[in-house]
């Protein structure tokens, strides 16, 4: 593992840097390629705005006491529950992309990322069918607090993972097209990076929200 | 490297092939960081006016209420009656005026400006991280003022709850009868948060992973440590804004009930969640002028800087501390006093880190061999309004003080003393000291003295009576004084302020016809104009696009000045020290 990050890093990296330059590599950097850090660096930014929205419901429900509907006689926790084990899936799924990318199996790279998408899409269809059904059932962003709460944040969450999803489906086409071989795997690991993030917030969301 | 082969009409550029990039590819899409950092520039220099013309109309009417303002008769009767503000649209002109300085004019002057232009020629990288990134940065900030500014032309006008948008006042239109402005506020914000974001990721991620060979940390000019501070805070910081704003937005729009009581929601969390972002966004504004006034300090005395080490700590802590003290912000909300008193006790702590940078910054001043140019000029008087400010800061944190000026014209004096005679007189040092790089001409000293001493002069006449006012009493976001009995008598002193702060504008068109006329038909600057050491000098200027014919190797620090045995005072950081002993510090 750390002979072949030595041997990227050695090798210039990748990326938009100029490789004249990285090759003398930055002095006393952390030695996390230029894409990677750019993502960790925007998660940690995601990380303030999805605590912005749970720090709020927390407030709003444990803090400030407000009287809260019982969850489970609004939302259909098993459906949704199905759905996370999909989610947590996914994330299984692009692990094995990842480890396709870096051993460059291109055939199993494909599947993987294939896998990722679906994944993600059920996901996302779930979640469009859950919001039409609770709609009908007279449950809004105006519904109370749960109502603006509950909206807000799995609105939110969603929306982040439509974009992996649309995100993923570009690098799954640049797959098919040969993009990551020979070891090529950052910018698979850059996707996977924030693809964990998403699914790791969804975890989050999924308790405090339909489980607490 | 063997870039200098393929040679240049321009000085050898390394990316000299790419500069027959079309008209819209080099000066508009461009992603080149220094084209970037001049279109922000531009860009903020043209909200700064329109801020500035918006604080006209509030001193007007605060000077000589219910007089028609001059030209108040080309506005609409809507806003002006008979050329009087109404008193509506003076509360959207106090928030309109807050917002456009803070969010379009003095944040995008310190970072979009110097962080694009400064950190990748600073630390000796061809571009940014990610160019198109950058690109996107500023454009979507264009959208986000151009989306601020047509919300003063909607119906209903524009936001009227302050720049800091208190609910319940901004949740619903039911107190202020503002629609659309307020919602165009918010979707404003969100943009320019995202444009933050991508800059800020930009910034990081260069200074770590892009500075050349021998340019370690402690080499790092303290320019470039501040404006990488500031890039952590702002990560951490505006996306609690974003989210703040997006729930407001709700609330205005879809039916939610967040920040309004009737139906449970939290006023007050509305508060915790904007100082939650508004304190760090504080030192998002002050920190950049910290750094840029460090390097023009250390040039302007010809002496290396007193304490580098201590100046980056200061800097670290005073952003670490800006994250836990926001309450003060909040003394008389109603907030718990147990709270207050935590509050109160952290805040007072940042003047330890400030003082270490002022008694730094003197000490590099002390016995120097003072050169007063017009940028050195401007950053002494930042470090003279810095403490002038930071002291009223101390009376704030002061749970009991400030329990009794809260709210009124002393905050109004120590904002402006920070902001103004703090963050935008280091605007003014830096594009004095780096306009002959971004431009090739250097402005003119006279004139930029007269500038300098113009907007100093009337920079204190305006905000120092304030301070009086405050604490007499006079509220801040009163629309006319002269309706108090208990306020009349101090009435001169608006009137006063009020003559100075049209004077203090004026002075600013020194500044533009300066610029003007340099870019016009300004004398070229010669190569290294202030004998600094500073990597950027030792390209052409304005330097080629990729910056450097062959990527530069760093030697030593970047405040290596009056080294005894030396030839010159000044010692380019791409100088191997080779006859240059170490200098004993």
């Amino acid at each position: 593992m750390t002979a072949r990050a030595e041997a990227v890093r050695a090798a210039g990296g990748e990326g938009t840097a100029p490789a004249a330059h990285a090759a003398s590599g930055p002095p006393g950097g952390v030695g996390i390629y230029t894409q990677k850090l750019g993502m960790w660096v925007f998660l940690a930014s995601e990380v303030m705005f999805f605590t912005a929205l749970i720090g709020s419901y927390i407030i709003l429900r444990w803090g400030a006491g407000n009287p809260w509907p019982d969850t489970r006689a609004v939302l259909n926790i098993p459906t949704t529950a199905v759905n996370t084990f999909i989610l947590i899936c996914s994330s299984v799924s692009m692990v094995k992309a990842y480890a396709a990318a870096v051993r460059d199996d291109q055939k199993h790279l494909k599947r993987w990322l294939l896998t990722t998408v679906v994944g993600g899409a059920i996901f996302v269809g779930v979640q469009v069918r859950e919001y039409i059904k609770l709609v009908h059932h007279g449950f809004l962003p105006s519904s109370g607090l749960f109502g603006a709460t509950f909206y807000t944040m799995t609105g939110f969450h969603g929306f982040h993972v439509t974009c992996g999803v649309i995100s993923m489906a570009w690098v799954t086409i640049r797959a098919f097209r040969g993009k990551y071989k020979g070891g090529n795997y950052h910018g698979i690991e850059t996707i996977g990076l924030y693809w964990h993030f998403v699914d790791l917030v969804w975890i989050i969301l999924f308790t405090i929200v339909y489980l607490v | 490297m063997t870039a200098s082969a393929t040679a240049a009409p321009r000085g050898g550029a390394p990316h000299a092939g790419h500069d027959d990039r079309s008209f819209i590819r080099k000066y508009i899409a461009s992603t080149d960081h220094k084209i970037i950092g001049i279109q922000f520039l531009f860009v903020s220099l043209f909200f700064l006016l329109v801020g500035g013309l918006l604080a006209m109309g509030i001193r007007w009417q605060l000077g000589f209420p219910g007089q028609p303002m001059p030209l108040g008769g080309w506005l609409p009767s809507g806003v002006a009656p008979g050329g009087v503000v109404a008193p509506k649209m003076y509360i959207s002109l106090v928030t309109m005026h807050g917002t456009f300085m803070i969010f379009f004019a003095v944040m995008p002057l310190l970072v979009g400006v110097f962080a694009n232009y400064l950190i990748p020629l600073k630390i000796g990288a061809p571009d940014m991280a990610f160019p198109r990134l950058n690109m996107w940065s500023f454009w979507v900030f264009v959208l986000s003022g151009l989306v601020m500014l047509s919300s003063l032309f909607v119906l209903g006008g524009p936001a009227a709850a302050g720049w800091t948008a208190y609910a319940p006042l901004s949740a619903t239109p039911d107190y202020t009868g503002v629609h659309l402005g307020q919602q165009l506020w918010c979707v404003s914000i969100v943009l320019f948060g995202l444009s933050s974001l991508l800059g800020s990721v930009n910034y990081i991620t260069t200074v770590v992973n892009m500075r050349a060979p021998g340019m370690t940390w402690f080499r790092l000019p303290l320019s470039v440590w501040a404006l990488f501070i500031t890039a952590i805070l702002a990560i951490l910081a505006v996306p609690v804004l974003a989210g703040a704003v997006i729930m407001l937005l709700f609330d205005q729009t879809i039916g939610t009930h967040f920040y309004l009581p009737a139906a449970g929601g939290q006023p007050m969390m509305w508060q915790h969640l904007f100082w939650f972002f508004g304190h760090p966004e504080v030192y998002i504004l002050i920190l950049p002028a910290f750094g840029i006034v460090s390097d023009v300090i250390a040039n302007g005395s010809r002496k290396p800087i007193f304490g580098y080490a201590s100046m980056v700590y200061a800097m670290i802590s005073i952003a670490f501390l800006g994250f836990i003290v926001w309450g003060h912000h909040m003394f008389i909300s109603g907030m718990n006093p147990t709270l207050a008193s935590y509050f109160m006790v952290s805040t007072i702590v940042i003047a330890v880190p400030s003082a270490v940078k002022v008694f730094n910054w003197l000490a590099t001043m002390w016995r120097g061999d003072l050169h007063f140019t017009t940028p050195m000029l401007c950053a002494i008087a930042f470090v003279s309004m810095f403490i002038i400010g930071g002291l009223s800061g101390i009376f704030m944190a002061s749970t009991p003080v400030d329990m009794y000026i809260h709210g009124t014209y002393f905050i109004v004096a120590h904002i402006h003393y920070v902001l103004f005679g703090g963050s935008l007189f280091a605007v003014f040092a830096g594009i004095y000291f780096w306009f002959p790089k971004m431009f090739g001409k250097q402005l003119d000293e006279r004139w930029g003295k007269v500038h300098f001493a113009l907007t100093f002069i009337f920079y204190n006449l305006t905000f120092f009576p304030m301070h009086i006012l405050g604490v007499a009493g006079e509220m801040r976001r009163i629309y006319d004084p002269t309706a108090y009995a208990y306020l009349r008598p101090l009435q001169p002193i608006n009137v006063f302020i009020t003559i100075n702060a049209f004077l203090l504008f004026l002075s600013q068109f020194v500044f533009a016809g300066n610029v003007v006329r340099t870019l016009w038909k300004g004398r070229k600057a010669p190569l290294n104009p202030w004998r600094d050491n500073g990597l950027e000098w030792t390209t052409p200027s304005p330097p080629p696009h990729g910056n450097f014919a062959t990527i530069p190797t760093v030697y030593h620090g970047p405040y290596e000045y009056s080294v005894p045995g030396a030839a010159e005072d000044y010692t380019p950081v791409n100088q191997p020290p080779a006859a240059v002993p170490e200098p004993a510090r």
